[in-house]
């Protein structure tokens, strides 16, 4: 680890006035993947802006038809919330699914979609629940938050606040782990609501979270696995890497999505 | 049976420390005025090194050195050796290269130190280490044993023209053709044994110290053996007399093998803490260890298996390419010879088997012993052969096994081995049994109504513990004997101090030992201690692997308890005013036989050091004895463990759904700490079947460099185990004791893979099976559930 001045403010605006001021300074949330980047001397920020202790960040809330989730809070209190169960279970499930306990009881809803790893749990759930993530500055949608592989559409000192998900009448997440690193080699999140149906793909896409247009329709004329029978999608676009090829990873995107949809209807 | 001798279930008495935080690893020891150390390492796998310039990182804050491979060859000290001589066929001497502790000229592998920076802290050692240049040209790599002997392949060492070591072999080949011709089948298969990292919980650590007054080095280090580690490092590499070095191996959490070489840090720590007179600390990160720890196996190997039209074997023939890495590690020689061919007959009577292995070097982390060693191997190839043999035979694989199995003992191998002992079959029934083997149709019916694959296999291991008698390692090439020491040291009050040659890094010998000891001696376990891993302590010794220290290391001190107790029957005698013959000694108490006249161990421990009641012209005071016990044979543990799997056939994952392990250990200490020790070699066996892939790309990068990739078994990769047991006794040790350390590791890899192939129906596939290489193996024969 390179030396670097670690800086806890108290507020978001002190936290946005530390970033405006100091260019290449970093958020740190959980930092899960930060934190290991730093000690192996992968990134060297000088300036750490500890977003721990700033008021407003975490907590669970039901309002109205949607659920809110402060950007700071863990993996660990999503995986166990009452509230997230009885409103959206499949969320709760798939943080629940993220790393281990140790990661689960410090990582973040915030700090995983900032970093949009291509293989993070989130980034699907986010995407396939039609979420909105709210900053400093704005609403953003999740349609247009993931800009592909590492990046968002997030702009200097901007901070996310909160995900805002609107409640699904029916969801689910099938995660299909990495052996070595159990992130998602492939998971999918399916939703409907109404007659939004959504499906979102981490993992396989050699450009990050993704849906999937053909099988949504498919599942617009009915929503069941079956419809998604003999349905795949081209390995074209997919990550090709030791721990599965292209072919296995679009192939393993039509199984999950097949199940996913049939956890969702509950067979 | 006590409830604390030998066969109890004793709870681990280390386990305390262990679990609570409290034990005392190299790196939890800190000496005054240390520095840290840093290695500057290739990044290249082949290249070779034409400046390092240091200008730039000299004055950096902290620094109290920065040294290359050119300075550490100007001290002249020896290079790091394999102390194992192997023979080519032509009887030339293996091509050992020349392996100095820092690489001057050449680095071999990604990891290969070049240069070392010293500062007070670590983080400055690093500062400084990003200002030391090095300029490297790099040269073409070779890292596929399969190609290190071709033409045109990149030479790695002058001495060894074709990148090859050795090309060995064993048997008669002309018998074993002779065989071949006769035969009615003959069953034929290629594999790859798959390069494992060993990954010990603990990193490897050294701490160096030299005191200039008395001009010795004390080294604690992370090591399975420390007083071969301070013979080497004083007889090879010259760096000090070995009564001018210590070598401290205190705590140390896990090796699997890899912790019994000599590596380059260590000495490079000794070199430097002299230098700089200054105590010099190195302990491995993660991402360090994945590159210089010894990797393990790494073969690929053609075998063929021929039968009679009985379904007898009468013949087999092996050839192996055997990929030793960039230099030939401590023991790296005898790994894939003497270890491996001469088990190659299995449980059963092979009249002729051949076996040739060639040793390559490649521009890869060195490869040397790694739990089981050699044997692994030999039972992958022998069990993989016998199952799918039974698989074209048509033959129920239980019963192909029980027909060829060695039912008459000792029994001489055409592989050298001479197994002693054993009942192959009583543990096959034993496990078909548990395993509820008539049962498994039905078990796979049911898989497949939803939707699954399931498969069964087996492995019918035997492997050689107990290294080793020494004349016969002699005679093979060894550079040392593989004896062990014992030294049994009873104080005044009666407690115990044992000394032992042994080391324990996870397998319990402080309970073990101390169960033996004070089961003989009728006293409290807690009043035994043993010590063990430190040279100035422990009078001399061989170290911990090879699933010793049981047969050979509690040999050595039932020898000296026999010792002590005839010396304490003699004071007894004389505190007792009766004859020694009449003494009889029992339950911590020596009785005169036909009387009430008995005097208890403490009396007679505390009249041994008082010395009031008998001559000491004839009968010393003090109750100390010592012992060095040498094998007169291997021992043959050997069992049947039984995989049974479930593939998903539509994601290719194979979940291990059911396990039967029934070993014959001969006797068992602690059934407790051998039940763990084979669940936890069957967890590393599954890892290497299903998980643990070391991948090299064509350059030589590890793209498996960290647990981001390199996947490790863990608790939910496996069954609940059916564990079991059925024993002879070993005949050539006094407490009939087999060995049972790296058993699981050795039947697992065989048992796994068997079970998937036959859920697959398709033999075309390596280790390890990992989901997308299962899908892709399903995708070529189309196979799927028959209710699917």
């Amino acid at each position: 680890m390179y030396a670097f001045t670690f800086h806890r403010p108290q507020t978001l605006r002190q936290a946005v006035g530390l970033l405006a001021k100091n260019e290449e300074a970093k958020l740190l949330a959980g930092g899960h993947t930060l934190l290991p980047t730093m000690k192996l001397r992968l990134a060297g920020p000088p300036q750490l802006v500890d977003l721990s202790l700033v008021d407003g960040l975490s907590g669970i809330e039901l309002r109205g038809r949607s659920l809110s989730i402060g950007a700071m809070t863990r993996h660990n209190d999503v995986n166990t919330s009452p509230v997230v169960h009885e409103a959206i279970p499949a969320l709760a499930k798939l943080a629940g699914l993220i790393g281990d306990p140790a990661v689960r009881h410090m990582g973040t809803i915030g700090g995983s979609i900032a970093n949009n790893d291509p293989n993070a749990d989130y980034p699907a759930a986010c995407l396939g629940l039609g979420a909105t993530i709210i900053t400093n500055k704005r609403r953003i949608k999740a349609d247009d938050f993931f800009t592909g592989m590492f990046s968002t559409a997030l702009e200097p000192a901007e901070i996310i606040t909160k995900v805002s998900f609107p409640i699904p009448k029916k969801a689910a997440y099938q995660k299909f782990k990495n052996q070595a690193s159990r992130f998602a080699l492939v998971g999918v999140f399916v939703s409907k609501r109404g007659s939004d149906i959504r499906l979102a793909v981490t993992g396989a896409g050699a450009n990050g979270v993704f849906r999937v247009p053909s099988f949504e329709e498919a599942l617009k004329t009915r929503f069941s696995p079956k419809s998604l029978e003999g349905m795949s999608i081209p390995a074209d676009g997919m990550n090709s890497d030791i721990h599965g090829s292209a072919e296995y990873r679009a192939h393993l995107v039509g199984v999950l999505a097949r199940r996913a949809v049939a956890e969702a209807i509950g067979k | 049976m006590s409830a604390i001798g030998i066969g109890a279930a004793v709870r681990r008495k280390e386990d305390q420390r262990f679990i609570t935080g409290r034990g005392h690893y190299t790196d939890d020891i800190n000496r005054p005025g240390q520095a840290a150390i840093y290695f500057i390492r290739s990044p290249h796998a082949h290249a070779r090194i034409k400046t390092i310039n240091k200008s730039a990182a000299a004055g950096m804050p902290g620094v109290a050195g920065i040294f290359t491979g050119t300075e550490f060859a100007q001290d002249k000290l020896g290079n790091l050796i394999c102390g194992w001589t192997v023979l080519s066929k032509d009887g030339s001497p293996m091509k050992m290269a020349p392996h100095a502790a820092l690489a001057a000229g050449k680095a071999n592998h990604v990891g290969d130190a070049v240069a070392v920076v010293i500062a007070d802290t670590l983080a400055q050692a690093k500062d400084a280490a990003e200002k030391v240049k090095v300029e490297y040209e790099v040269l073409a790599a070779v890292v596929d044993p399969a190609k290190a002997a071709a033409n045109g392949a990149p030479l790695i060492h002058e001495v060894a023209p074709n990148n090859t070591i050795y090309n060995w072999h064993l048997g008669d080949p002309a018998a074993t053709d002779a065989a071949f011709r006769n035969a009615s089948h003959v069953t034929a298969l290629e594999f790859v044994n798959n390069r494992l990292v060993p990954n010990a919980m603990e990193p490897r650590a050294a701490l160096a110290e030299y005191d200039a007054a008395s001009g010795s080095l004390t080294l604690w280090n992370a090591s399975q053996n420390p007083h071969v580690a301070r013979l080497v490092i004083s007889a090879f590499v010259g760096m000090a007399p070995e009564n001018k070095l210590r070598v401290v191996a205190p705590d140390v959490g896990g090796g699997f093998g890899s912790k019994i070489f000599i590596y380059p840090e260590e000495v490079v720590c000794l070199w430097a803490a002299r230098k700089l007179n200054r105590p010099v600390k190195w302990t491995a990160e993660r991402s360090e260890s994945f590159i210089t720890d010894a990797h393990g196996r790494d073969h690929v190997t053609k075998a063929q298996m021929a039968f009679d039209g009985e379904g007898k074997i009468v013949g087999l023939k092996v050839h192996t390419i055997a990929n030793l890495g960039a230099y030939m590690s401590t023991f790296s020689s005898a790994v894939p010879t003497f270890l491996y061919a001469t088990l190659l007959s299995g449980q059963y009577e092979i009249p002729h088997i051949y076996c040739e292995v060639d040793a390559v070097y490649t521009n890869t982390v060195p490869v040397d012993a790694y739990r089981g060693a050699g044997r692994p191997e030999a039972a992958y190839v022998v069990e993989r052969l016998v199952e799918v043999s039974a698989r074209e035979l048509g033959i129920d694989p239980a019963v192909l096994r029980e027909k060829n199995f060695v039912k008459k003992f000792p029994y001489q191998t055409s592989v050298a081995s001479l197994y002693d002992a054993g009942d192959f079959n009583a543990s096959l029934q034993k496990a078909l049994q548990i395993h509820d083997y008539k049962g498994f149709a039905k078990r796979r019916r049911e898989s497949e109504r939803n939707g699954k694959l399931r498969g069964i296999g087996f492995a019918s291991y035997i492997e050689a513990c107990g290294v080793a008698p020494s004349s016969l390692v002699g005679q093979l090439g060894a550079g040392v004997g593989l004896w062990e020491s014992a030294e049994v040291r009873v104080n005044p009050t009666g407690s115990v101090e044992v000394l032992t040659g042994c080391h324990a890094h996870g397998q319990g010998h402080e309970t073990t030992f101390a169960q033996l000891v004070a089961d003989r001696l009728g006293i409290a376990i807690d009043q035994v201690n043993v010590l063990h891993g430190d040279t100035d302590i422990v009078q001399f010794g061989m170290g911990t692997y090879g699933s010793r220290s049981g047969a050979v290391g509690m040999s050595a001190i039932v020898k000296a308890l026999d010792k002590v107790e005839a010396k304490a029957k003699k004071i007894a005698a004389h505190l007792l005013e009766a004859a020694e013959a009449d003494i009889v000694f029992k339950d911590g108490k020596f009785t005169v036989a036909g009387t009430d006249k008995s005097a208890a161990w403490g009396e007679v421990a505390l009249g041994a050091y008082v010395a009031h009641k008998f001559p000491t012209s004839e009968i010393e005071p003090g109750l100390k004895e010592s012992s060095f016990y040498d094998p007169t044979n291997f021992t043959f543990p050997a069992g049947c463990h039984i995989c049974e799997v479930e593939v998903d056939p539509d994601t290719g994952e194979a979940a291990v759904v059911g396990w039967t392990a029934v070993d014959d250990f001969g006797t068992v200490v602690n059934p407790m700490i051998v039940e763990g020790q084979v669940h936890g070699g069957v967890a590393q066996g599954v890892g290497q079947a299903l998980l643990e892939h070391t991948v090299y790309d064509d350059k030589g990068q590890l793209i498996t460099g960290s647990y981001m990739d390199y996947a490790m078994p863990r608790a939910d990769n496996l069954p609940d185990f059916k564990v079991d047991m059925t024993v002879t006794r070993c005949p050539s040790n006094p407490l009939g004791i087999k060995g049972c350390g790296e058993a699981g590791a050795i039947a697992a890899p065989a048992a796994v893979m068997n079970a998937v192939t036959d859920a697959l129906g398709t033999e075309a596939i390596d280790m390890p099976a990992t989901p997308a290489s299962v899908w892709a193996a399903l995708q070529r024969t189309n196979k799927l559930p028959r209710a699917a």
